[in-house]
Parts: C-alpha cells; structure tokens; sequence
C-alpha cells in the first residue's frame, strides 16, 4: 500500500520524470513514486492533490491512461501560485502527492450505451483517462463521440491523441474553437453547437461533461434539448480544496462536499445548485 | 422546381413547414454553389439573399482596419447563413467566406419580404425560425466575449 493510501493526508514524494508543455500555459507532468513501488491505481475523473513544499497544494486531476502501465500522468494550467510553481518543476524535481481522491465517471456503468463525452478547455485533461478507457473496450459501448470546445486552435491539448483519435472509424470526434485566424480550416463557434450534429440514441446515451461551470451549464441545456435524461448526465465540478477528504468543508457545495461526493456528480443532484452565484 | 421542393422539405431550418408555404418559398429560392475562397457576402453589402446550407464550410469574419481578420463561427450542412434580410437596414454584420466547396439554396430577401407581407401567417413560421438563430449567435457571443476558457481573475 502507498503511503498516501494509508494516510489520506499526508503527502507521498514523487519524482518528476518529465515537463511537457501542452500550450503556452499548461503543461503535463509525469511522475512516480520516489520509494520504489507503483503509483496507486486510479479511476477515470479522480485526483490527486499536488503539494509544492513551502508553496502550498492544488487538486489536479489525473489526464493519464488507466488501463496502461504508465508514470502517473497530470495536465496542469497556470493560474496561480501553486500552479506556476508546478510549471518551474523540472525533471528530478520532487514534488508531494496525496490521493487519489474522488468519485470517478460512470464508465463502468455506461457500457451498453452511448457515450458522449463533451469537454471545454482544461476539461479534457479528466476526460481523457475515460476515454482510454472507453476506447480500451471499445466494443462494450454503442457510439462514442467526443466534442471539444477551446479557446483559439493555439490552446488545443493533446494534438496527438485527437489526430489519432480522428482517424478512427469507431469513434465521432468534433473540435470546435472560439475564435480563430483564417488559417484555421476547422469549426469555430460554442462547443454546445457540435452536441446537434452529433448521432446517437438519445434513450440510451450517457453524457460525461467537463469544462468551466458555464460552459457546462449551455452544454446540459443542448443535451437535454436533445432529449437526452437528466440521470444520464455527469458533471465534474470545482471548487478550492484544501483537505480532500471531507474533513475541512472547504470545498462544500450546497449540500455535498466536491472532494467526496464529487467530483464527478450527476446533473439531477446538483441541478438546483448549478448556476447560483454563491454556493 | 420540385427537386428544390425536395431540398427545402428535408433541411432543418425548415422542418414541419407547411407544405404549402415551402411552396411559396420555391418561388424566391435558387441553387447556388461557391467554390472554396469566394467571398459569399462582405460586412456591409446589401442583405438580398439567404442561404440555407447543404454542404460544404463557410466562415463568418469579422475584420477591425488593419488588424487581422478573426473567425467568429463556422456554418455547415443544416445550418442557414444570413438573418439581417428580415431586419432592417438589411446589411451584413461580417463577411461570409466558403472554406471549402459549398452547395446552398439561395433565397431572395426582398422576395421573402414581399410575400411575408402578403401572408402575415408565412412571416411568422420565419420568424419563429429565424429568431432562434438570432438568439442562438447572442448567446454565443456571450459565451465568447466571457472568454470562459481563460484563467479566473
Ligand atoms: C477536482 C478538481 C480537479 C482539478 N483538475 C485540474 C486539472 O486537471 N488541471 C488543472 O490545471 N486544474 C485543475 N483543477 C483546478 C486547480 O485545482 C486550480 O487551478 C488550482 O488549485 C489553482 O491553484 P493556484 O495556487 O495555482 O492558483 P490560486 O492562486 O489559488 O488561484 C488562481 C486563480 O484560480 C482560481 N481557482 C483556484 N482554484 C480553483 C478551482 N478549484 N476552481 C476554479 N478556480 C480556481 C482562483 O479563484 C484564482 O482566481 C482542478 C480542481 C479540482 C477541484
Ligand atoms: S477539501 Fe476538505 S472537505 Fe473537501
């Protein structure tokens, strides 16, 4: 058993194996334990939370491949103190973990079904372990379509995975920029707007979002448009942490606590709480 | 005459139109095909035709002077390219460029107009089309300009 599993708080040392720059403000991290020993298993959509010594932590969401012997893999955006000190971490580096912490995406409990995943921004990064994981056993799932919504095609994440993933025949996938130049040939407009296009039997189909609350907000409205049922919808939520274990309340949200109820939660149990401007 | 019956019946912008009224839309439709590069209307021009897209990609830009022209929203198969002939001064609010070859059925603002007015009733199926499109890039817009990808501040 990893340290950290056998208490939740308190961080294990992991090594950095490698920094690689995403886009010019996110980054991904490869680590693994500095004592010898597997990173712990993971589920998609968990997260760990990353310490800097003498900087303070952040909850990252594990972007690697489940199903795959792999370094423990997390995408990361710059956004403040914590985050830019992540960036600076060079290979050799070591850096704190706890976790993994969280309630993972249903994909499990989706096979049988369609599965739509549909993601804005940074919100790829916790998608991604649940689509290798959808694409790992591809022929338990119905359709699988993947609509990513970014900023500018400059702040597009994991080009390769989305070639790749592109050029299945199995799989949909629609990538949707807000604004670009005009040597951009792909589609510019709101992520929401790919969800029409898409096929898929509305009956039986599982949505997993993930993006900034607003963005998931429009997207619940065009899925339910779309008939598809509240219970089938999944969204990952955000708010500070500090303890990620719902000890310290710091991340409660109405009446749930993000790091143990969440993140991942369905739409009908925070429905009435999404979009108010203080909760 | 019947094939762009046909076309118009099918596409989704004009989904559970009576048939009649498709049919006196007809009377102010033509087929149109641009190839990759063309410019299909510029800010500013007249607002005479809309289109209602069968295939290919157009960009909507937006241009400030000098500076570089940006894409605000891509349209393709199922979409419809243009409001401002339903709303004076009838005159486009960006440039409208095919990306790739694009088959449309063209129809004729000042046609539509005129046969709106005869038949208050067809002015109101467009309407009740058109203003949740109008709705649809507001929206949009919202979104873009809250620049929700960006980092809180
Ligand atoms: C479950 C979970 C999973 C996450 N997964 C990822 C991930 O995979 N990759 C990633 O880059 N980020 C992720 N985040 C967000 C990340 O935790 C924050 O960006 C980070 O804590 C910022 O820390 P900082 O010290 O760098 O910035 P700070 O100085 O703390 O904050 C900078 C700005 O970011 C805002 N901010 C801080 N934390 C959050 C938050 N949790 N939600 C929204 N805004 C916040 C602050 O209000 C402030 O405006 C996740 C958050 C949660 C709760
Ligand atoms: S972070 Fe402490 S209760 Fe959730």
């Amino acid at each position: 058993m990893s340290e950290s599993l056998a208490n939740p708080l308190l961080p294990a040392p992991y090594r950095v194996l490698r920094n690689q720059r995403n886009t010019h403000d996110v980054f991904t991290l490869d680590v693994e334990p500095v004592k010898k020993g597997n990173s712990p298993l993971f589920s998609p959509g968990q997260f760990n939370m990353l310490y800097i010594f003498g900087k303070g932590d952040a909850a990252i969401s594990i972007s690697g491949d489940p199903t795959k012997e792999q370094p423990l893999r997390h995408t990361i955006r710059r956004a403040g103190v914590v985050t830019q000190a992540l960036e600076q971490v060079k290979p050799g580096g070591v850096l704190g973990i706890r976790g993994p912490f969280g309630v993972p995406w249903p994909v499990k409990e989706a096979e049988g079904q369609d599965v739509l995943l549909v993601a804005g921004g940074i919100g790829l990064a916790p998608l991604r372990p649940a689509m290798y994981t959808l694409l790992a056993n591809r022929d338990k799932y119905g359709r699988i379509a993947l609509f990513y919504g970014a900023r500018t095609p400059e702040d597009l994440l994991y080009l390769s995975d989305l070639e790749q993933w592109r050029g299945r025949f199995d799989l949909q996938v629609c990538v949707s920029v807000d604004t670009a130049k005009r040597n951009w040939m792909g589609d510019v407009g709101v992520v929401t707007k790919l969800i029409a296009k898409a096929s898929f039997d509305p009956s039986n189909t599982v949505a997993l979002v993930c993006g900034p609350e607003i963005m998931m907000r429009f997207s619940v409205q065009e899925l339910k448009k779309n008939e598809i049922k509240s219970g089938n919808i999944f969204l990952s939520m955000e708010r500070n942490m500090k303890c990620a274990v719902g000890f310290c309340g710091h991340c409660q949200y109405g009446p749930h606590f993000i790091c143990k109820d969440g993140p991942v939660f369905r739409y009908d149990q925070v429905q009435s709480l999404l979009g108010k401007r203080e909760v | 005459m019947e094939l762009l019956e046909k076309i118009l019946v099918q596409h989704p912008f004009l989904k559970d139109l009576e048939q009649k009224y498709v049919q006196l839309m007809v009377g102010c439709a033509s087929n149109v095909r641009f190839d990759s590069g063309t410019f299909i209307y510029r800010e500013g021009d007249e607002a005479n035709y809309f289109y209602i897209l069968r295939a290919g990609k157009v960009a909507l830009e937006i241009h400030d002077g000098g500076r570089e022209t940006i894409t605000i929203e891509t349209l393709g198969e199922g979409d419809v390219l243009g409001w401002a002939w339903l709303v004076p001064p009838y005159r486009r609010h960006a440039d409208a460029q095919a990306l790739e070859l694009t088959r449309a059925i063209a129809l004729d603002g000042k046609c539509l107009r005129d046969k709106c007015r005869d038949d208050h009733n067809l002015g109101y199926e467009l309407m009740m089309r058109i203003v949740p499109l109008i709705t649809h890039q507001l929206q949009a817009t919202q979104l873009q300009l809250m620049d929700v990808y960006g980092v809180k501040k």
